[in-house]
């Protein structure tokens, strides 16, 4: 069994006072006894990740500090996915530059187009984050590895390109805020209705420097790929975090990915919550986000009538299995509206390979909707789905800020991949129960 | 340290995609960055920002993504300092590490109107505001960060940690 040695065995004996989750983890990664919220700390981290847009400038920054080596070619990640497969010149430059950082400092994890894929889909898909983990990376939505009852979060290129030299990064010790979610869900109402419901709740910056923890009743019966979606967009409060506890879905899920071993830590029933929030999601209906902020959510019965001239399905918020298949079940058997254009972006190459197998492909291709390798692609605007003026997109991504998918005069529009699927079949936005489509699973 | 220069001003939430759009992170070119700072919502500023103009804006500036390419572009454009009410987290590390003055300041925010000229002091953390009269106090960086401000930014304070490490050994 490798260990990472970054990571201290003792942490609640240690403390002797009750402590977050998000706490313990810090601790345990520090050489201190004590921490407290607010705390400056510096901290050994697990995981150092960055992709083809941040690493070319955290590759830069590393060669001045003036180390030859990274601290360990074993913990370092690089995946090309957002402008890749290489959408133009420029992007094939910065990811060849990665490639070659990646050969000449021997980084096992560098995963090549054709066995990549979104890198929030990749890494744990992979078994490289375990519970316990402290994982930093050059991407705003690293904060998705707390659905496995890690610490992640995101940073810029500088700070990466030190961890990369050092093991070492400073943070300051976050408040955390708890999300109790209390009621049953009703059918079609996953987690990205969750946290947008969520985030239109505490608004975009409800949550900015603090852990957001998401515990309750409903938490417990909610798939681990609903709780990637959640934890996703915690940055989209300004969260530093979005993390889950360990359960029993997050073993059945880790199982067989990794042979390292972990830790799951356990909030203390006497820690100190910046604030605690219930949530009684009984009458909650799918959520849609209206352009410009992810914060300016609408029950999918008060969205009106909004045509659309695309729909996308995919990214590191919804591009897994269970929302491939949902899109499907919703789309089997019938046809894009004629004038939406569906793209369909699987996460990573065996969740591709798996579409292909289980007939999901045949299905979207059969309706009329294009399937794209895994990549960040019209997410951020890069390609592969850019909009023109005027026109509007409902998509599973996480942001629909103004020209986030191309010309400044467009508009995103964010939801399930559910609501998502239904709309392209609509042509405006609508959910699957105007199709008379039943969950397969509630 | 003193800065002096006209003002920008936006309103709250002011995302790194506004700042400069994915669109052009093809590239980490700070001087082509530079020309796309702003685009999507002011098509202005890059081709009239001046070097040493400073940008006021109101809460999270900088919300979104990670790209360090943001407050790379700000500074390339020539802008000397960013004030607001408050910044997102991640935008916050990156300007400290890359050498881009910040400056978390509520009133300022309120009070400052586009094309006013200020006189800022980093250390004390003093925003004159020339145009009206008005003197305002700006957050102080907690001494961790001035430290980080001070070496010039991280790569340089860490540069000196790392040598000062290795000299202990010797």
């Amino acid at each position: 069994m490798t260990k990472f040695l970054s990571r201290k065995e003792s942490v609640d004996l240690a403390s002797g006072y009750p402590m977050t989750m998000a706490e313990k983890i810090i601790l345990a990664h520090t050489e201190r006894d004590l921490i407290a919220a607010g705390d400056l700390v510096d901290v050994n981290v697990d995981l150092v990740l960055a992709n083809d847009i941040t690493a070319p400038l955290a590759i830069r920054e590393f060669a001045r500090i003036g180390v030859e080596r990274v601290f360990d070619p074993d913990r370092i990640v690089l995946v090309p996915d957002h402008f890749a497969p290489n959408k133009d010149i420029k992007a094939a430059e910065q990811c060849k530059l990665m490639r070659e950082f990646a050969r000449q400092q021997g980084i096992s994890n560098y995963f090549e187009v054709g066995r990549a894929g979104i890198e929030h889909v990749l890494l744990p898909e992979l078994g490289l984050v375990l519970p316990g983990d402290l994982v930093i990376g050059a991407d705003s939505h690293t904060c998705t590895y707390g659905a496995l009852g890690a610490f992640a979060t995101g940073m810029g290129s500088t700070d990466i390109a030190v961890a990369m030299a050092t093991g070492k990064i400073w943070l300051k010790v976050p408040e955390t805020i708890r999300f109790n979610y209390h009621g049953k869900r009703r059918s079609w109402v996953g987690g990205k209705d969750l946290i947008l419901h969520t985030i239109g709740l505490i608004g975009v910056e409800g949550a900015r420097y603090k852990a957001m923890e998401f515990a309750g009743p409903v938490v417990a019966d909610l798939p681990i790929d609903d709780r990637f979606t959640m934890a996703n967009m915690a940055i989209e409060a300004g969260g530093k975090a979005g993390i889950f506890h360990v359960d029993a879905a997050t073993l059945e899920y880790i199982e067989g990915r990794s042979a390292r071993t972990y830790r799951s830590y356990t909030s203390d029933p006497e820690a100190n919550y910046v604030r605690t929030i219930e949530i009684d999601i009984s009458e909650l209906e799918p959520q849609v986000a209206f352009p410009h902020l992810p914060s300016n959510v609408r029950p999918l019965r008060e969205v009106g009538k909004v045509p659309i001239d695309q729909a996308v399905i995919g990214s590191c918020t919804n591009g897994r299995w269970s929302d491939l298949k949902q899109a499907a079940e919703i789309m089997r058997g019938q046809q894009v509206h004629a004038e939406v254009r569906c793209i369909i972006i699987p996460g990573t190459q065996s969740i591709y390979l798996r579409a292909a197998k289980e007939g999901l492909l045949a299905i979207f291709v059969e309706a009329g909707a294009v399937v794209s390798p895994p990549s960040c692609g019209p997410c951020l605007g890069g390609y592969m789905g850019v909009l023109a003026a005027g026109e509007r997109c409902i998509s599973t991504t996480n942001r629909n800020f103004v020209g986030r998918m191309g010309h400044p005069e467009s508009k995103v529009y964010l939801s399930n991949p559910a609501v998502a699927a239904a709309s392209a079949v609509l042509g405006r936005i609508g959910g699957p129960k105007e199709l008379n489509v039943n969950p397969e699973y509630s | 340290m003193t800065m002096r220069g006209r003002v920008w001003k936006y309103g709250d939430n002011v995302d790194t995609d506004a700042i400069i759009p994915a669109r052009y992170l093809n590239t980490s070119s700070s001087e082509e960055l530079a020309r796309h700072c702003m685009e999507d919502i002011d098509a202005n500023f890059a081709l009239q920002v001046k070097s040493g103009d400073i940008v006021v804006a109101g809460a999270n500036f900088g919300c979104g993504s990670s790209r360090e390419h943001a407050p790379v572009a700000l500074k390339a454009a020539g802008v000397e300092c960013v004030i607001a009410s408050s910044f997102a987290r991640i935008f916050y590390r990156n300007a400290i590490n890359i050498g881009l003055p910040i400056l978390e300041c509520s009133e300022a925010s309120e009070h400052v109107e586009a094309n006013q000229e200020l006189e800022v002091e980093l250390g004390e953390g003093i925003i004159r505001n020339l145009s009206s009269g008005r003197v305002f106090r700006a957050a102080a960086f907690p001494s961790f960060m001035l430290a980080i401000i001070e070496a010039g930014g991280l790569v340089e304070y860490t540069r000196q940690r790392l040598h000062n490490s290795l000299t202990d050994h010797e």
